[in-house]
């Protein structure tokens, strides 16, 4: 015991559960009789003379101590410790050993049948505490206090016993009737949730038993501190609990492997930037975005030796990354004739994964971190990176070496002599090993808000937001209190303020019309220097996820997603663009009629159907884009033509401002008292002190906490009279123009109207839309309109401007000239072919008004379109 | 100058005292940061101290104490480290208690299972000199140093100029002067053996290893030490892109060096998972130490200012010397302004506004918009290297400078915003990440007709940005991450440019100097090296001072604007508004008053209009020609 060669032996041992060699039997029964040494470690001096010091002893099967536990000492002093540092324990007793080892170890017929599965991601090359054997000679004494107490594992209070029946009773009576959690769909919440579960593993046969951590601290918060705290050990235990429970339960149901347990939700959840060198080895859950995945790594688990003599063969496991070759045949004693067949090896999946902080979680001013993930087994290739992007995952981090070499210390204890090794680089490498992966784009498949599981607010800031939303001017407040370096245009800050709280998301899926969109989308144009730019800016960095683009500088391919070679795994990798990362944001695009005709095409489809379909390099896929757009836009002539409609003044295609539900003009109003309080608030900018301005506005953070909260918690319907007033609405606004010919509504209008008056509804965190939140909305789709869809020919509203691009009066002067073409044409009697040039002149030559080229055009192809005609060239010939 | 200085020369003998002292107690840590405060509180102290930037690094001690005036370009991951471990001594087998705090190397004979072992977590910057520092403020820096490390004062700066060929003849006749004083204060061998390896590695390090180790320079061509700082303290306190002071320990261990390079073939097959780290990866995070040495910081003072001429500390010295040079700020600003008019071929009021642009300094932001930032645009600057000889003038007196040719060539191959390289896990730095007030000279002169690649669409961007947010999104690859900046850009075209700006003004020489050259030439010659360090002290000292406008200067200003717009709303607008008064500001302050007054508001009112005129004359001239 005390020779320093007795290290490896032992260790060796325990993880083979059972004692292999003659040597270590002794030592075990050392252990039983002479308290070693080694278990002096915190120098207690009560004498009594216990020396059965067995159920410690790593040597045991797994399921003894459990049993002597509970029978010798029933007292529930758990807290008291008593430490048996025989450095075998290390996370080993209950560490799975070989499948062949396991056999025996469980005393159940039908957890035995089932092979264990290791769990690399407990304790894959974890540093085992070594004891010093020099330091403790005095120890003879020490282990005598063990008596009456109970034993846990040694360097924790973790008795495995109490553990497994404390969860075992756990996972029997949790009832968890308030749980919404989609995972739990389809199971009865007042029968115990994850008996329930288990009676799943039986149906589906996965192995994999997900524990929501803070079901189980609402249920024995000691547990809970355990589970966090020794990792390590409690999960083994509870994987053991677990099996035990199961087996009982269902004899005869056949798995894989054993039941694995895998906590998540740790409530310890970390900000990456706050893991601190006090979290290590213990269960944390953070959050952050995957950057780099490796391929897929195997690591040898058991090396296979097979003898080249005679054939013997011999199983090593792998301990630490280091495998220990034999050096001698045991059967027939040749030396170094083993040799390593690399196909009767074990070898287990593994994967590296860079994560990085999530951008939301940064301080301003610092790059982000980022923290070396694994993954085993079946987690592996469960993240890809520029996934997007927000994944928990919960893993004790595990300090694997020191930084000297590759094998870090494992190379440098044997080397001690060596003076070159002696010293060594101070410094660790952390990793954090994955025991449970938890996507938040998962959740968004299936149209949930993913925010809520992220921003948490404290029941203050609740406070706070829920009394600003009280006040009956919060609106007005909100509104003014948006980009408050931007002055006055009240309406265009309140149409932003609605955007970014949204509407509510329906999902029509059933009924075969997919997701209605609840994003409203805002097109501002106007003047250069009428401060758009900085509009943009604001929002841009008010929402989390917002995106900003200018259109110059952009491609279609930047917009959407690209294909592209990655440069370590040779592999095509998706990257997305700006639509796809402001999905659930907003997208800022700047200098929108900037943009080539190939790139606005793209945004068609992702400003109504907020999807955004890619077929590229054999990667056929829709990915998400529910991404509300914020563009401006300048005009043609740079100044904006007041004799002309909006389609004119900005030339852009109508389809695709008919998707835009607000087009905001920007314009300067000149007159003198607007001036002046202009001129006030830029002089106030430049010379107010900071607190002078945060009694004015609000502070930026509770808005963003306020929009955060809102759109998370309040998703409002339409009440009866709302839904009253907004058919009343629509039916007005179809009537407007029906006079005169005109129709000044289309579906999507009223689709428009509902989103406002839902974000209206959020602003004021009603859960309810109301006829105030109709009328909100009306007046601001109203104010918009008279903006932008104003035909300046007649001077009334005419929402065909934006949806056909084309005023009506003008489309019936287009159908008049088509007529007169015609007409002549038909005057002219049977010829078959006519020079186009001709046919010009002809027309203006007849018409009173002045006919354009292009007119005449446009009367051709409309001609065409009836088929009485087609163009080829300069020839006209009729059909 | 007191006889020892053993905190400067072993301060890790004065930590391991306090560590051993402390018995363990935590408080130790704060002792001894409160210790080399005070030292360097000290009158004059902090002089003693070598500096990384003049000295090279094969003539300082290792482990010694040094200072470091650097840019923060990258900041790595947190790493932890064993802040207490514990040694076992193998003949006498006893253990000792050792602090391995400002260190990275640990002693022999590590225990690795003791409990006492403490793990504790510190961070990596990796810190560059401060990027375009101008030639006349290192060499300030350098003479202001009393650190009897440095070989000779003038040689370090002397080196920016030279070719290598110089260097190496240097070499041979300047190590004689330098042997004496420098190896004196020390006594020891140890340094002695340095000082001979000097030659060698002088000549390899910057050509050879150069070129396979990029310092990840941010500004093309420069040189100077790259340095790992280990920051042990108030991590959350320091930024991206921060100007520091750092005193901090230096180590060159070579181990670090070796057992990187030791690494990598066999025993990566022994064990791939092993290999969190590519080659790219070590080779940013673990360089040679020769090369980038490794500082362990003790102390950090955040620079406000980088003018070696200005009392570095806000102390009461500070203000006697700022209350002192009020006095005569409104002479050396009529000299001043009579050099920049010769400069710019007698147009006085382009020199005006280029004295008000060296000024500026954005003072603060409201939400996205910030405040105080004036890029100016000369336009019709003559062709024929004018514009470098004016920058080379502007290099002389501001302490940071850049001159961005907008070349064809440049805009297309040239990073301008630094870019998250994901394989070695370091932000691949650019030539816009700047420390701040540092003047970015755009010489527009150089475009030529052609096309502008997608990369040089995108520094165009980059530039318009820069100019109308003062910021940087710097490139995560998933996503862009915004860094606020305070560059002041001076923009010189034939035309208008092509970047936004904040105020043009057409240069309309009075001159025609026959040879272009030889007249800025003599201008500059003219100048005494007393008057050009009044200027150097008069532009960043005005750009210091406080400002505020009273409310009765408010409504003046507010009247004035109504009854401009009244009689022409069109050619006034809120943007004109926003400039005057940042014209205003600043001509205040390069008068010394802190308010505005009516007079001040008059006067920028007027050199507006009249540089508006000139403008519009310009427009119309243009739209005459055929």
């Amino acid at each position: 015991m005390s020779s320093p060669t007795s290290t490896p032996g032992r260790r060796k041992r325990n993880r083979d559960d059972i004692p292999a060699t003659p040597k270590s039997t002794a030592k075990g029964s050392d252990d039983g009789l002479v308290s070693p040494p080694s278990q002096r470690r915190r120098g207690q001096d009560s004498s009594n003379g216990d020396l059965r010091a067995m159920p410690t002893s790593p040597a045991t099967d797994i399921a003894s101590p459990a049993v002597h536990d509970t029978s010798l000492f029933s007292s529930p002093r758990l807290n008291v410790f008593s430490v048996l540092p025989s450095e075998v324990d290390m996370s080993s007793p209950l560490m799975y050993g070989t499948p062949s080892s396991r056999v025996e170890g469980t005393p159940r017929s039908g957890v035995g049948g089932t092979p264990a599965r290791q769990r690399p991601d407990l304790g894959s090359i974890r540093k085992a505490p070594q004891v010093d054997l020099h330091s403790d000679a005095d120890g003879a004494v020490a282990s005598e206090q063990a008596l009456g107490q109970k034993l846990v594992i040694w360097g924790t209070d973790v008795n495995v016993g109490t553990c497994k029946e404390k969860f075992q009773r756990f996972l029997q009576r949790f009832i968890d009737p308030t749980s919404n959690e989609d995972e739990n769909a389809g199971l009865d919440l007042n029968e115990p949730l994850y008996m329930q579960k288990l009676e799943e593993i039986s149906v589906v046969g996965e192995p994999v038993l997900n524990v929501n951590c803070s079901h189980v601290q609402s249920f024995d918060a000691d547990l809970y501190r355990q589970l966090i705290s020794y990792p390590q050990e409690v999960i083994p235990t509870f994987d053991m609990a677990v099996n035990e429970l199961f087996f009982e339960r269902f004899p005869d149901s056949i798995l894989e492997h054993q039941i694995q347990v895998r906590p998540y939700n740790a409530l310890k959840t970390r900000n990456m930037r706050s893991l601190n060198p006090e979290d290590i080895d213990q269960m944390i859950t953070i959050s952050g975005m995957v950057i780099r995945t490796s391929q897929l790594i195997p690591e040898m688990q058991e090396a296979f030796f097979q003898c080249q003599v005679c054939a013997f063969s011999t199983c090593v496991e792998v301990d630490r990354g280091r495998i220990a070759e034999p050096a001698v045949c045991r059967n027939c004693n040749t030396t170094h004739s083993l040799a390593l067949i690399h196909n009767r090896s074990a070898f287990s999946d593994k994967q590296m994964i860079k994560v990085q902080e999530s951008p939301d979680d940064m301080p301003a001013g610092q790059t982000p971190h980022t923290t070396i993930v694994y993954a085993h087994n079946d987690l592996v290739d469960k993240v890809q990176p520029g996934d997007r992007i927000n994944i928990t995952e919960n893993g004790p981090i595990v300090v694997t070496k020191l930084l000297n070499s590759p094998t870090g210390i494992y190379r440098a204890v044997p080397m001690r002599e060596n003076p070159r090794q002696s010293n060594v680089k101070s410094v660790y490498k952390t990793h954090i090993d994955v025991i449970h992966f938890r996507k938040t784009d998962e959740k968004r498949l299936h149209g949930l808000d993913e925010d809520s599981d992220q921003k948490l607010f404290t029941e203050e800031r609740v406070q706070i937001l829920k009394e600003l939303a009280s006040k009956p001017d919060v609106y007005d407040r909100l509104s003014s209190a948006l980009a408050p370096s931007i002055y006055e245009h009240e309406d265009i800050k309140k149409g932003i303020l609605l955007q970014l709280f949204g509407g509510t998301r329906k999902d029509f899926s059933q009924t075969g019309r997919g997701n209605f969109r609840a994003e409203v989308n805002i097109l501002l144009c106007g003047d250069p220097g009428t401060s758009k730019s900085q509009l943009l800016q604001y929002v841009f960095n008010l929402v989390p996820r917002g995106q900003y683009t200018s259109g110059k500088g952009s491609s279609a391919v930047g917009l959407t997603a690209y294909v592209m070679k990655d440069p370590e795994t040779k592999q095509l990798v998706l990257q997305t663009g700006a639509l796809v990362l402001s999905d659930n944001g907003i997208c800022c695009i700047d200098e929108f009629d900037k943009m080539s005709d190939s790139t606005r095409s793209v945004l068609h489809e992702v400003m109504e159907q907020q999807t955004l379909s890619i077929a590229k390099a054999g990667i056929i896929c829709q990915l998400n884009a529910r991404t509300s757009v914020l563009a401006a836009a300048n005009p043609v002539e740079s100044q904006w033509n007041p004799k002309k409609t909006t389609i004119e003044n900005i030339q852009l295609p109508h389809t695709l401002l008919s998707r835009f539900d607000l087009i905001f003009l920007m314009l300067d109003p000149q007159d003198e008292a607007y001036d002046r309080r202009l001129a006030h608030h830029l002089v106030a900018l430049y010379y107010q002190s900071e607190e002078q301005i945060e009694e004015e506005f609000l502070d930026m953070a509770v808005l963003k906490d306020y929009i955060a909260y809102a759109r998370t918690y309040i998703n409002p319907r339409l009440n009866e009279e709302a839904s009253q007033a907004l058919i009343e609405a629509y039916v007005d606004m179809r009537k407007i123009g029906s006079g005169r010919g005109m129709v000044s509504a289309y579906p999507r209008q009223l689709e428009s109207l509902i989103r406002l008056a839902e974000a209206h509804a959020k602003v004021r965190f009603s859960d309810k839309v109301e006829t105030i939140d109709v009328e909100e909305a009306k007046r601001l789709h109203r104010e918009a309109l008279k903006q932008s869809a104003t035909d300046p020919r007649t001077g009334f509203v005419d929402i065909s401007i934006i949806t056909t691009g084309m005023s009506a009066t003008a489309r019936k002067r287009k159908e008049e000239v088509a007529q007169a073409l015609k007409k002549m044409i038909q005057s002219k009697g049977k010829t078959p072919a006519m020079k186009y040039q001709q046919l010009f002149d002809d027309l203006r030559g007849q018409s009173e008004a002045a006919i354009t080229k292009d007119m005449f055009e446009e009367a051709l192809r409309a001609l065409a379109d009836e088929d009485y005609l087609t163009v080829t060239g300069k020839t006209v010939r009729l059909l | 100058m007191p006889s020892s200085h053993d905190w400067i020369n072993k301060p890790l003998g004065v930590v391991e005292a306090m560590f051993a002292q402390s018995n363990s107690n935590p408080e130790w840590e704060a002792k001894v940061l409160e210790y080399f405060k005070g030292q360097l509180r000290e009158k004059e102290s902090h002089s003693w101290v070598p500096s990384l930037n003049d000295v090279p690094l094969h003539y300082l001690k290792p482990n010694s104490l040094v200072k470091f005036r650097c840019l923060v370009q990258d900041m790595f991951d947190p790493e932890f480290y064993m802040g207490v471990y514990e040694t076992v001594d193998p003949s006498t087998k006893a253990n000792v208690l050792r602090c391995g705090k400002y260190k990275d190397v640990t002693e022999c004979g590590v225990d690795l299972n003791s409990r006492n072992t403490v793990t504790a977590e510190r961070q990596t910057f990796y810190c560059v000199p401060i990027p375009g520092e101008s030639p006349w403020a290192k060499e300030s820096y350098g003479c202001s140093s009393q650190a009897r490390v440095v070989p000779s004062t003038s040689y370090v700066p002397s080196r920016q100029k030279r070719s290598y060929e110089e260097d190496d003849d240097d070499m041979d006749t300047q190590p004689q002067k330098q042997r004496e004083p420098h190896t004196e204060p020390h006594g020891n061998g140890d340094s002695k053996r340095q000082e001979t390896e000097a030659p060698s590695s002088q000549t390899t390090a910057p050509s050879d290893c150069s070129s396979h180790l990029d310092l990840n320079f941010p500004l093309p061509g420069e040189r100077g030490p790259a340095c790992l700082v280990k920051v042990y303290e108030g991590l959350d306190s320091f930024k991206l892109n921060d100007t520091l002071e750092i005193y901090g320990i230096l180590s060159v261990n070579p181990v670090l060096t070796v057992l990187g390079e030791e690494k990598d073939p066999s025993l990566l097959l022994l064990n791939p998972t092993e290999s969190m780290e590519t080659p790219e990866e070590q080779r940013a995070h673990d360089p040679p130490a020769s090369l980038v040495p490794r500082l362990h910081m003790l102390y950090a003072r955040p620079l406000q200012h980088n003018n070696p001429l200005l009392p570095s500390a806000p102390t009461e010295d500070q203000s006697a010397f700022v209350s002192s040079f009020l006095v005569e700020m409104a002479s050396v600003r009529a000299e001043l302004l009579a050099y920049l008019t010769h400069v710019l071929l007698g147009d006085g009021l382009a020199a005006e506004y280029l004295l008000l642009h060296l000024i500026s300094n954005v003072y603060t932001r409201r939400d996205v918009l910030p405040l105080g930032k004036f890029t100016l645009n000369l336009s019709g600057c003559p062709l024929n290297s004018y514009t470098e000889r004016l920058y080379q003038i502007v290099q002389q007196l501001v302490p940071c400078s850049y001159r961005l040719s907008m070349s064809l060539h440049t805009m297309n191959s040239m990073r301008l915003v630094p870019k998250k390289d994901y394989v070695a896990n370091r932000l691949v730095s650019g030539a816009l990440q700047l420390a701040r007030n540092t003047s970015l000279f755009l010489d527009e002169t150089q475009l030529e007709q052609g096309q502008l690649d997608s990369s040089g669409v995108r520094n165009i961007t980059a530039l318009g940005n820069l100019i109308s947010w003062q910021k940087v999104d710097y490139d995560f690859s998933y996503h862009q991450m915004e860094f606020p900046c305070n560059i002041n850009v001076l923009v010189t075209s034939e035309g208008r440019s092509l970047l936004p700006s904040d105020c043009q003004v057409p240069l309309q020489p009075q001159v025609t100097p026959p040879n272009m050259e030889e007249y800025l030439t003599t201008i500059h010659m003219a100048q005494f090296t007393s008057q050009i360090n009044k200027f150097r002290v008069y532009l960043s000292l005005a750009r210091t001072l406080d400002y505020s406008i009273s409310d009765e200067v408010t409504k003046a200003v507010e009247d004035d604007f109504v009854d401009m717009r009244k009689d022409d709303p069109q050619s006034v607008t809120a943007e004109d508004l926003h400039r005057m008064l940042v014209v205003a500001r600043l001509l205040s302050l390069s008068l010394g008053q802190t308010t505005l007054s009516r007079d001040g508001w008059m006067r920028a009112k007027h050199i507006d209009m009249l540089r508006r005129s000139r403008t519009e004359q310009q427009k119309s001239l243009n739209g005459n020609e055929p």
